[in-house]
């Protein structure tokens, strides 16, 4: 049981505080690896809750794919930090009213009194062969199917839409071809042509 | 004389005694490994050499052997330069990231039946998750060095890497659909019988795509663009000089002996034997040489062996792609192609066609 608590506290205080480090870090590229370190040790703690198929999920989908794209895009952006950072003292105590309200809520919610021992039982321990994407999948392909099946036509169309709004065809700009390239012949490019010598008089 | 040791291990409370067992394990993993890294430069060396009618190295030792030795020494010796301007934590910590992944993987590897570090039930996909955090030693060397040369290397590497991926990804799913399972040790499994049995055969389009996405995942020729040195000097390793080249070094071997390792094990049948299924079934049971003709380690080592050999064909053989080219071939050739046969993988699977799924 010890080493179960204490990786349970190490990862969760490398996430709090790597999470508090993505919104007060200066630096965009530094921001977002910090959220990719938040996401690692949310993974690892969800590897203890035993949700392994979802804890490597987030891994393989945020850490290995989402982050990376975003990566991409900010070390090509050039922000200007001083113009973000303008109206910062402007705006503090709204935002800070907010942050309190919102805190607030989740620590009424989210407390012992709606999701302590007395209202859910203690989950039980599984055997070492319990195998997590096998259940998973069972839920997911019986139970759960409809709802499983739309949120997937619903994500094919998010990429069907997102690829319709962005793929233009200017007629003027001109495409190379490889499968053309690939096919050329010696005589489409080529001409041989057969000339008398030049006669010195 | 190993009373003593055994009087002194029991002696332990049983969390050391574990920790010390995964330990000596994870020595007994990674050590032979680099050791393989070391001799894989040389092998590379040399069989290009052949390939190109040179010598390759053959002053370090008797005939070069002693060569990696000597650039492995060479390297830890030279001065690591940080560069001004540089973020000096990223640029140190991201050779780190680069080899940990390609470490890490290797927990889950089958060497033999039963002989993995950690036999866990999502093998394949720990493995998909693993090598997918890989990439971001490349980018955050590519952004911490501060230099054009290493950004470009470091934008070409993540674009290709992610492109790779997907296909990567759709093959392996081929594999577990094929198999029945994500547990690595079940799926050299199911592919016991014969050579026929193995999965090469009912999985041909993804062995192929697999193998050439591994070569562009590692950033090997001739999918060499985050280090293309004709056009952007070395890519997102420039800056890095010393041992901390050095481990970017043996991070892209040690990916390739994993690729390797990879392919073998889902696609050639791992530790199984080729002659299974031709010899009659008596001659595995004696003693020595049936050890030797029968499935075990050495003929993992050797089917890793055979598909390295590809990867140094490859680049002694093929020019560079051109960098539209190889985004082509990942998102509109492979991705495709995967997609289409796992559909046919599924009725085959429906189908029970064998000799692979009739047993089922």
């Amino acid at each position: 049981m010890g080493i179960e608590k204490f990786v349970f506290y190490f990862f969760a205080l490398v996430m709090v505080a790597s999470a508090t480090m993505v919104i007060t870090v200066r630096n965009p590229v530094q921001a977002a690896l910090f959220l990719v370190l938040t996401f690692f040790s949310s993974a690892i703690i969800w590897m203890i809750l035993e949700a392994e198929f979802l804890a490597i999920a987030l891994v393989l989908v945020y850490v290995g794919a989402v982050m990376v794209l975003f990566l991409f895009v900010v070390m090509m952006l050039d922000i200007n930090i001083a113009r973000l950072r303008e109206g910062f003292i402007r705006y503090l105590p709204f935002g800070a009213v907010i942050a309190v309200v919102m805190a607030g809520m989740l620590i009424s919610m989210v407390g012992s009194k709606n999701f302590g021992l007395a209202k859910f039982a203690e989950p039980v321990r599984h055997v070492a062969n319990y195998n997590n994407t096998r259940e998973l999948g069972l839920v997911l392909y019986t139970k759960y199917v409809y709802p499983f099946e739309i949120a997937a036509v619903i994500l094919l169309v998010a990429i069907v839409a997102a690829i319709a709004l962005t793929l233009r065809r200017r007629p003027t700009t001109k495409y190379q071809k490889p499968e053309e390239q690939i096919a050329v012949k010696r005589d489409d490019r080529v001409r041989l042509v057969s000339m008398n010598a030049e006669q010195k008089k | 004389m190993f009373e003593w040791v055994t009087a002194i291990f029991t002696s332990l409370p049983l969390a050391v005694q574990t920790m010390t067992l995964i330990i000596l394990k994870i020595v007994a993993i990674s050590l032979p490994l680099m050791l393989c890294v070391a001799y894989l430069t040389y092998a590379e060396r040399k069989i290009i050499g052949y390939m190109q009618v040179r010598l390759g190295p053959n002053r370090v030792g008797p005939k070069g052997w002693l060569q990696p030795i000597a650039d492995a020494v060479k390297l830890m010796f030279k001065e690591i330069i940080v560069p001004t301007g540089s973020n000096k934590y990223l640029f140190l910590i991201s050779p780190v990231l680069s080899i940990a992944p390609a470490l890490a993987a290797w927990a889950v590897i089958p060497f033999s039946d039963g002989m993995a570090l950690a036999n866990i039930n999502a093998g394949l996909l720990y493995l998909l998750a693993v090598t997918s955090v890989g990439v971001y030693g490349v980018i955050i060397a590519g952004w911490a060095s501060n230099s054009k040369y290493a950004l470009l290397g470091a934008m070409r590497s993540a674009a290709q890497i992610v492109a790779y991926e997907i296909a990567m990804g759709f093959a392996l799913v081929g594999v577990l659909m094929a198999a029945g399972s994500l547990n690595l040790g079940d799926i050299v499994r199911a592919q016991s019988g014969s050579v026929i049995h193995w999965f090469w055969l009912p999985l041909l389009p993804l062995f192929i795509i697999y193998f050439i996405s591994g070569v562009a995942e590692t950033n090997r020729a001739p999918f060499d663009v985050a280090e293309g040195e004709s056009e952007i000097v070395a890519g997102f390793h420039v800056e890095y000089s010393g041992m901390a080249f050095a481990v970017f070094f043996l991070a892209e071997y040690a990916n390739m002996i994993l690729i390797a390792a990879l392919t073998s094990i889902m696609f050639l049948g791992g530790w199984l034997s080729p002659l299974q299924g031709i010899l009659p079934e008596y001659i595995f049971t004696i003693p020595v040489l049936g050890a030797m003709l029968g499935g075990g380690m050495h003929w993992l080592l050797i089917k890793i062996s055979f598909i390295l050999f590809h990867f140094l064909w490859l680049r002694a053989t093929f020019p560079r792609y051109r960098y539209d080219q190889i985004m082509r071939l990942g998102w509109k050739v492979f991705i495709p192609i995967t997609i289409v046969w796992l559909l046919v993988i599924g009725l085959m699977v429906l189908g029970r066609v064998g000799p692979w799924w009739n047993a089922a």
